[in-house]
């Protein structure tokens, strides 16, 4: 091999060869997938997320939440996905096509957040949160034999804010959710920063939707009435 | 050893002395920036051991500097990866690449100030991502997650590089073009090719792709990133020292082709089992894993040319600092890469996927396999582009012995750990409906965290003995006349080629 001309044009091809079959290929069949109408909802789905919750993306985007967290969930057969109730069906790629910036994630440190917001919803998902936050380790714990272990996420109260009470004290104020060893010393309240309000939409928004028509046509889905009938049909290369 | 008398009256008549005066020249016009490259690829290796030693320790001690917001473990981690790899890998890349550029196309080095003015950018260009990054401007992709501000002084950096490499090739006396550089010219062209795709379809906002779209690009560039700068560029000096410490050539020149060849088909595509199970096309994962297990060809080919070239001189380990820490590179990027086809499988994926068997499998590669090789080349370049030893033998057996002990623990304790934390997650016990409760696989890996942060501590004393040695090396005065090379003991009967 001691001709620079044809070398390089192997090497040209070798690179120009996969990126023509892993990204120019998908790029033109399912980058611009589309909202699918449900005329019985009267609305388009996957829904784009609200304002304040595409704020708080750019808050887990900031954070590096994607380092621990995956939002993806595996098709029932795949792992214990759908058994740990982290959604009801298979991500499919269709429910990402809003996203700005897609975090699939590599790790699962920390669980699955794909669904977070069907399993801490409303005004006791969002206490949740704020609990969480500041204290994950004594919100989230486990007592094996004799020993006690707390979550290892890490605390986010830079997310908070102490701050002197004047005047009225605030409706917002949250520290009235946190143990004893947190309260503010008198005279202070403690509140979201703007930052931790939209982190927090942002995870209670994270749902997605039941399966479109088109991927149910083709992506399997156990059918809880005949599992057994299921398997054997409706289960071609995609699941195993 | 040999030396007719002729050559003993009048060195310079001896074709053995013309040729080392060739060298020589070569080496002293790549004196600057190969300096400055390594120089601050040593200092990027502490910051990001530094970063490393914080991530580890959080991750099973979450208070610790818990409620430092730009030493978050999402932002510290980040960063510790960006440091080793932008930091570290790529500058050692090029002191080691351009060197060895030089050597082989029997080229001097002309205007060497711009591979110094491209040194400077490129630790700016890290620097403010890094920076950036603990900042909060990190881009949340791995291996991407430089902000975009940062991204064009990189590439200036990386462009001046790739020119005078270009340039050096072309303009050499060599009528011959050596295994290494072809290892060497493709992984020069590759990384631009890649970055860019890199920039324009997923960083940038206006230009980036839709939807899972993105994830693919992104495992197409980080894995390549490996595949197709880092390892053919260990490859390449694989290549060329072990041969040259060993004074024989490469065992088969036909099995170099073939491992080439079969590199740059087959890695290319093995990206995409990043995104085994994951929401894009199921084709595409599958032509992923086919490549990712065709990757067996050039890993055992390339394996069998080394250990047959080898045989017959392990001896020399004893000796030669270089050697040892290259063939303990070449042995760890056999196993990494069979273990990393294996991991491809989906059967593996489902339950190694996802788990710390991944930054075991990252380390490895990473570590074992490539900083280790590069430590090899380091112990060989700068004695002959400084025309200084290395002060102290005992140093750097220290760091190798840190380095390959730590090294290999983490990556054990980390696979261990891992597929013990997958088989937890995924088993159901009999009992469909009631997986492992998620805290519980926690509290069962949090023993193999501990394990990664000692492991972490073993490989920084033996950095901390890298960086004293090369410090004190270069601090130290010139001796007059001739000097002899630091090996761990005395050579009776073995000449260290030069």
């Amino acid at each position: 091999m001691n001709r620079a001309p044809l070398i390089f044009l192997g090497i040209f091809f070798a690179i120009a060869f996969s990126w023509t079959g892993i990204i120019l290929t998908n790029h033109l069949s399912y980058a611009k997938l589309q909202p699918v109408y449900d005329e019985g909802e009267g609305k388009a789905f996957p829904e784009a997320l609200p304002g304040n919750a595409q704020r708080g993306a750019e808050v887990y985007r900031d954070l590096g939440c994607v380092y621990c967290h995956t939002q993806q969930v595996r098709h029932p057969g795949y792992g214990t996905d759908i058994e740990r109730g982290w959604g009801e069906r298979g991500s499919v790629a269709r429910d990402y096509i809003h996203e700005k910036r897609v975090y699939l994630g590599t790790m699962r440190t920390g669980p699955d957040l794909r669904n977070v917001g069907a399993r801490f919803a409303g005004e006791g998902g969002r206490n949740w949160h704020i609990q969480h936050f500041y204290n994950p380790a004594e919100i989230s714990k486990i007592t094996l034999g004799n020993k006690t272990y707390g979550s290892i996420m890490p605390p986010y109260r830079f997310l908070f804010e102490t701050r002197p009470i004047i005047g009225e004290p605030s409706p917002h104020a949250v520290q009235h959710l946190l143990p004893e060893k947190d309260q503010p010393p008198a005279g202070h309240e403690i509140v979201l920063t703007q930052r931790g309000e939209d982190l927090i939409a942002y995870l209670l928004s994270l749902k997605d939707p039941p399966l479109y028509p088109e991927e149910a046509k083709r992506v399997y889905v156990p059918k809880a009435e005949e599992p057994a009938k299921a398997d054997a049909e409706a289960q071609p290369e995609a699941a195993k | 050893m040999s030396a007719t008398l002729t050559a003993s009256l009048s060195p310079v008549a001896s074709p053995d002395m013309a040729k080392r005066a060739e060298l020589s020249a070569i080496d002293a016009s790549t004196k600057a920036p190969t300096l400055y490259f390594l120089g601050s690829a040593a200092l990027w290796l502490l910051i990001g051991t530094v970063f490393a030693l914080i991530a580890s320790f959080k991750m099973h001690s979450p208070e610790f500097l818990g409620n430092v917001e730009w030493l978050t473990f999402g932002r510290v981690r980040a960063a510790h990866l960006n440091a080793v790899i932008y930091g570290w890998s790529v500058n050692v890349s090029f002191a080691v690449a351009l060197w060895l550029m030089a050597r082989l196309a029997r080229a001097e080095v002309r205007h060497a100030g711009m591979l110094t003015l491209a040194a400077a950018f490129w630790n700016i260009g890290v620097t403010v991502g890094i920076a950036g990054i603990l900042a909060g401007d990190s881009t949340s992709i791995e291996w991407l997650e430089i902000p975009t501000y940062a991204t064009p002084i990189l590439f200036v950096a990386y462009a001046l590089v790739g020119a005078w490499a270009l340039i050096t090739f072309r303009f050499g006396r060599a009528k011959h073009i050596y295994v290494s550089q072809w290892y060497l010219l493709a992984a020069l062209f590759w990384f631009p090719w890649l970055y860019s795709v890199a920039q324009v379809m997923l960083v940038f906002p206006g230009t980036a792709t839709y939807g899972t779209v993105q994830s693919l690009v992104n495992w197409w560039f980080a894995h390549n990133v490996l595949g197709l700068w880092f390892t053919p560029i260990g490859l390449a000096a694989i290549y060329y020292f072990l041969p040259k410490v060993l004074g024989k050539p490469i065992h088969s020149y036909y099995l170099s082709v073939l491992g080439f060849w079969s590199l740059a088909i087959f890695y290319n595509w093995a990206g995409v089992h990043h995104l085994i199970g994951g929401p894009v096309p199921v084709w595409v994962q599958t032509a992923g894993i086919a490549a990712s297990f065709m990757m067996v060809v050039p890993v055992l080919v390339t394996a069998i040319n080394h250990h047959l070239t080898m045989m017959g001189s392990f001896r020399a380990l004893k000796y030669s600092p270089t050697l040892r820490f290259v063939v303990f590179g070449a042995v760890n990027y056999t196993l990494t890469s069979l273990i990393g086809s294996l991991a491809s499988m989906r059967s593996f994926a489902e339950i190694a996927h996802f788990t710390q068997h991944t930054v075991a499998h990252a380390h490895h590669g990473l570590y074992s396999f490539f900083t280790m090789v590069m430590f090899g080349a380091v112990y060989y370049i700068l004695p002959r582009v400084l025309l200084k030893e290395w002060p102290s033998a005992k140093l750097i057996s220290l760091h190798f012995w840190a380095t390959a002990l730590g090294s290999l623990a983490m990556v054990l304790a980390l696979t261990v750990g891992g597929l013990e934390q997958g088989v937890n997650m995924h088993l159901l016990h009999g009992d469909p409906a009631a997986p492992k409760n998620f805290l519980e696989v926690m509290a069962e890996t949090l023993k193999w965290l501990e394990w990664r942060s000692y492991s972490g501590i073993l490989i920084t004393i033996g950095h901390i003995a890298f960086a004293i040695n090369l410090t004190w090396m270069i601090c130290q005065r010139r001796t007059a006349g001739t000097t002899q090379p630091t090996l761990f003991r005395n050579a009776p009967d073995m000449e260290i080629a030069r």
